[in-house]
């Protein structure tokens, strides 16, 4: 309610930011959950990431320490790293039947 | 009020992508939703003094990674609509119900606490800028460890990648 209020000594505190990375967090599983196309799955898995990227950056310029930002970096390599042997996946999947949805991939059960 | 407005445009330009990576039906406009919600991004970087990071953001994610996608989105094609042939039981529920609870807790901590998250250490006097030499000064000495464990992940990840798109002769001559 506190937004409703125009005041002009309103600030942005790190409150607001983590509220804007847990709303992108759950658009991100909503997809995740809602679509059945693979490569769109990947992208909600992106969202997830980029939240919780927001997440770290907030906490390390309210903590004022440089972790956080490190630690954005390897979350970085890790989802570059994921997109590179997913979407590796998903075309070799394509080949074999031509769909990319993961209704059908019955086969990879163990 | 500069300040809000430097958080609020970005933040709707956020949300309105990632909605659109989520609704909608042309995967290219998924794409071009999630690198709308990455450029927005880096712009939140920049007022929370992680410029590198911004830059990275723009470089690596909505530039390279943004670029794999949009070439496997063509690879296979972009008029097939999405095939479902059947359902898991109760999936809609399921997912309305996932989506009413996480709802409800944002606005529950709007609403109740006037969005105060109750964070447990107080914001540090101390700021920070995220510049390249204060980056590299912490991460090659002390996360220096991790920093060579990522690039073995990276180099797994290429060889693997390799290896599934690649197809052998050996088997091609065994069919």
């Amino acid at each position: 309610m506190s937004l409703r209020k125009v005041n002009p000594m309103i600030e942005v505190t790190s409150d607001w930011y983590l509220t804007l990375s847990a709303i992108l967090f759950s658009i991100g599983f909503l997809g995740m959950m809602f679509r059945k196309n693979a490569l769109i799955m990947f992208m909600c898995i992106e969202l997830m990431l980029n939240a919780v990227n927001l997440t770290f950056i907030t906490a390390s310029k309210h903590l004022g320490l440089i972790d956080g930002q490190i630690a954005v970096f390897f979350v970085l390599v890790v989802a570059a790293a994921e997109v590179v042997v997913g979407l590796a996946i998903i075309v070799s999947i394509f080949k074999k039947q031509e769909s990319a949805s993961v209704d059908m991939l019955s086969s990879s059960k163990g | 009020m500069t300040e809000i407005l430097l958080f609020a445009i970005p933040a709707l330009l956020i949300i309105l992508g990632a909605l659109i990576v989520v609704f909608a039906k042309n995967p290219v406009h998924n794409a071009m939703g999630l690198v709308l919600t990455l450029t927005s991004l880096a712009i939140v970087y920049i007022t929370l003094n992680a410029t590198f990071v911004a830059m990275v953001q723009m470089l690596v994610y909505a530039g390279a990674v943004m670029t794999l996608f949009l070439f496997v989105i063509m690879m296979i094609g972009v008029d097939k609509p999405e095939q479902s042939r059947k359902e898991i039981k109760g999936q809609t529920f399921l997912i309305s119900g996932t989506l009413i609870l996480l709802v409800s807790i944002i606005v529950y901590i709007g609403l109740e606490n006037g969005l105060n998250w109750d964070l447990l250490f107080p914001e540090s006097e101390n700021a920070i800028e995220g510049t390249p030499s204060l980056l590299a000064s912490s991460m090659f000495t002390s996360w220096v460890f991790p920093f060579e464990v990522i690039s073995i992940l990276l180099i797994v990840a290429t060889t693997s990648a390799l290896a599934l798109a690649y197809e052998f002769k050996k088997s091609e001559s065994n069919d």
